[in-house]
């Protein structure tokens, strides 16, 4: 026993082959923690993706590409690009509107404001549509004179722009808010001082300011435009070539057995949220600092 | 609406817009969200309490709640923990490829829901990659409430990872130290000393994907096989009551969604409050 004593006050003294500090785990448990969290992210991330291109592509690019030309198809597209065209824009204004008065003024009742903007990331999409035709559909609040008097919204491409704004609402003004807010107003209290007006100091001086946080709200406000479904959905009505977005083309194909078609069309718009997130990633890792700190969606 | 917004009367400033600018944005922001759902309430108001109460408590959209509420609970609980430990990995470790995982984390807020739905069902029918493994061990993921969790956490995953990822990044490095300067051991001073802090970010996280899952519907239709009472959630069951024209019982549903889903909006304004004022991190 007593033999063994200094070779085990030797071992204590020698440096351990693999040190490690106090703030730091075992390399063990480290790797067994990046293997977990690693399989976790395939499985629920990676998996599903490459689960869309394979599908699209199972009978190889020709039912594929003849699944995207087809003529239902080609409408759901343009249809599509045309929401998104009026959608974005539209939230666009009303983001940079809405956070000049939030963020360059001082008043009671501003956070209240802010949340009822947050409003729409709190409702289930197809309450979203349902607002709708309650409003304007036959039974609906003012529905019936505008039936009446020629204008139908709802069950018609009016409603599905309409529920679209609804659900991409927050997302531009989210962005510039915070950004704008931790800017201050000192840049246009200066650009006023030396005599610019309003709207000059406002192109010539915030926009330049806000310009990739603009962009950023702008790339995550068209993805949801282009991929939103459930309110969408609600207020289209499904009529083919006329009222059907992509994501509902998607679904109609699906219901109809058309897997590989249904596939490539959901690939065409996994394609479209990958460069989203390219984008997206590429601007965070550039411009981080000419972002706002939070990006809840 | 122009009169409410100089009432709203803001500190004296040189910056000029204010009128019009606020003015705008109360108009276009009662037009497009809050008259439209007020329509929501009015609707219920005229039902009469009975009749509300009648709709409401029909078995089949008690039986569509439950199922809402109780996946999204699940499935944010499930996040909470793999959540936590995505955000632990990317925040601490280094590995090839990190970048890449840390982007693919925000694929759920790109990827369009009916994709997401369709990919998932892909994946867990019984011919699937993964179907094709669970299904002869006996787990059903396809076409059940499980599907519906599944949908969930992938819907859920990034509002936990990013609500966590800042304030476990700026966590100071030397109450670690501290800790273990003291005699604890790495698991104390995760468990006693990093948890603690990270609390309010986790229940951030946790109360937006639970939020967010209550009311998801895209990602879950494909999967869930939609079967009354067993695996059909309360937002498809407003669709089939609205392709039933029963604009009554679809109303009443949405009603009730509201209100727990503005309560769980003032909570979770509640714990980003308390978590600024513990880390001066907007999670």
């Amino acid at each position: 026993m007593s033999a063994n004593l200094p070779a085990q006050e030797a071992a204590h003294i020698a440096p351990r082959p693999f040190f490690r500090t106090p703030v730091t785990e075992a390399p063990l448990i480290k790797f067994t923690l990046i293997a977990i969290g690693l399989a976790f992210i395939v499985a629920m991330i990676f998996l599903p993706l490459a689960a869309v291109f394979f599908e699209a592509f199972r009978r190889g690019a020709e039912p594929f590409f003849a699944a995207l030309v087809e003529p239902d198809a080609l409408s759901a597209i343009r249809l599509t690009l045309f929401v998104a065209a009026i959608s974005v824009p539209a939230n666009l204004a009303f983001g940079l509107v809405a956070s000049w008065a939030i963020a360059k003024f001082e008043f009671k009742g501003k956070s209240f404001l802010i949340t009822l903007i947050d409003l729409p990331f709190s409702v289930s999409p197809v309450i979203s549509g349902l607002v709708y035709i309650l409003l304007f559909g036959s039974y609906g609040f003012i529905g019936p004179w505008l039936i009446a008097h020629g204008y139908q919204i709802v069950f018609a491409v009016p409603g599905i722009v309409l529920a679209t704004i609804f659900v991409t609402f927050p997302f531009v003004a989210r962005q510039l808010i915070p950004l704008m807010e931790q800017q201050g107003k000192g840049d246009e209290e200066a650009a006023l001082s030396l005599g610019a007006t309003g709207l000059q100091t406002f192109f010539r001086v915030t926009l330049p300011n806000i310009k990739w946080a603009l962009l950023y709200g702008v790339l995550l406000c068209n993805a949801r435009a282009m991929g939103e479904f459930g309110a969408v959905s609600v207020v289209s009505g499904h009529i083919r070539g006329k009222t059907n977005t992509m994501p509902l083309h998607v679904e109609i194909l699906y219901n109809e057995y058309n897997f590989v078609a249904a596939f490539a069309v959901a690939s065409l718009l996994a394609f479209l949220a990958l460069v989203t997130l390219v984008l997206k990633s590429v601007l965070e890792w550039r411009y981080s600092g000419e972002l706002a700190a939070s990006s809840r969606h | 609406m122009n009169s409410l917004a100089t009432s709203l009367r803001p500190a004296p400033s040189v910056l000029p817009g204010w009128g019009i600018t606020m003015g705008l944005t109360l108009t276009w922001l009662s037009l497009i969200i809050l008259i439209p759902l007020a329509g929501v309430f009015i609707k219920s108001a005229g039902l009469g309490w009975d009749e509300f109460w009648r709709l409401a408590l029909d078995p089949r959209t008690v039986a569509a709640l439950k199922l809402s509420f109780g996946a999204a609970l699940i499935a944010a609980g499930v996040n909470v923990v793999f959540g936590f430990l995505a955000a632990w990995v990317l925040v601490r470790y280094e590995f090839p490829g990190k970048r890449l995982f840390d982007a693919a984390i925000d694929l759920p807020f790109a990827l369009p829901t009916a994709v997401a739905g369709l990919a998932f069902t892909a994946l867990y029918a019984p011919n699937g990659w993964l179907g094709s493994w669970l299904v002869p061990l006996g787990i059903k993921v396809a076409y059940t409430p499980l599907g519906i969790v599944v949908a969930l956490i992938f819907i859920g995953l990034p509002f936990v990872v990013r609500s966590v990822q800042p304030v476990l990044a700026d966590f100071d490095r030397e109450l670690e130290e501290a800790s273990a300067t003291l005699g604890a051991t790495r698991l104390q001073t995760v468990v006693k000393v990093i948890l603690p802090a990270l609390l309010p970010s986790l229940l951030t996280g946790f109360a937006l994907a639970f939020a967010r899952g209550v009311g998801e519907y895209g990602s879950i239709i494909f999967i869930a096989g939609n079967i009354p009472y067993v695996s059909e959630i309360a937002p498809l069951l407003i669709v089939i009551r609205l392709e039933e024209f029963n604009y009554a019982g679809a109303t009443s549903i949405a009603a009730i969604m509201l209100v727990i889903s503005f309560a769980l909006l003032l909570l979770i304004n509640l714990l980003q409050a308390w978590n600024r004022r513990r880390t001066g991190i907007q999670a």
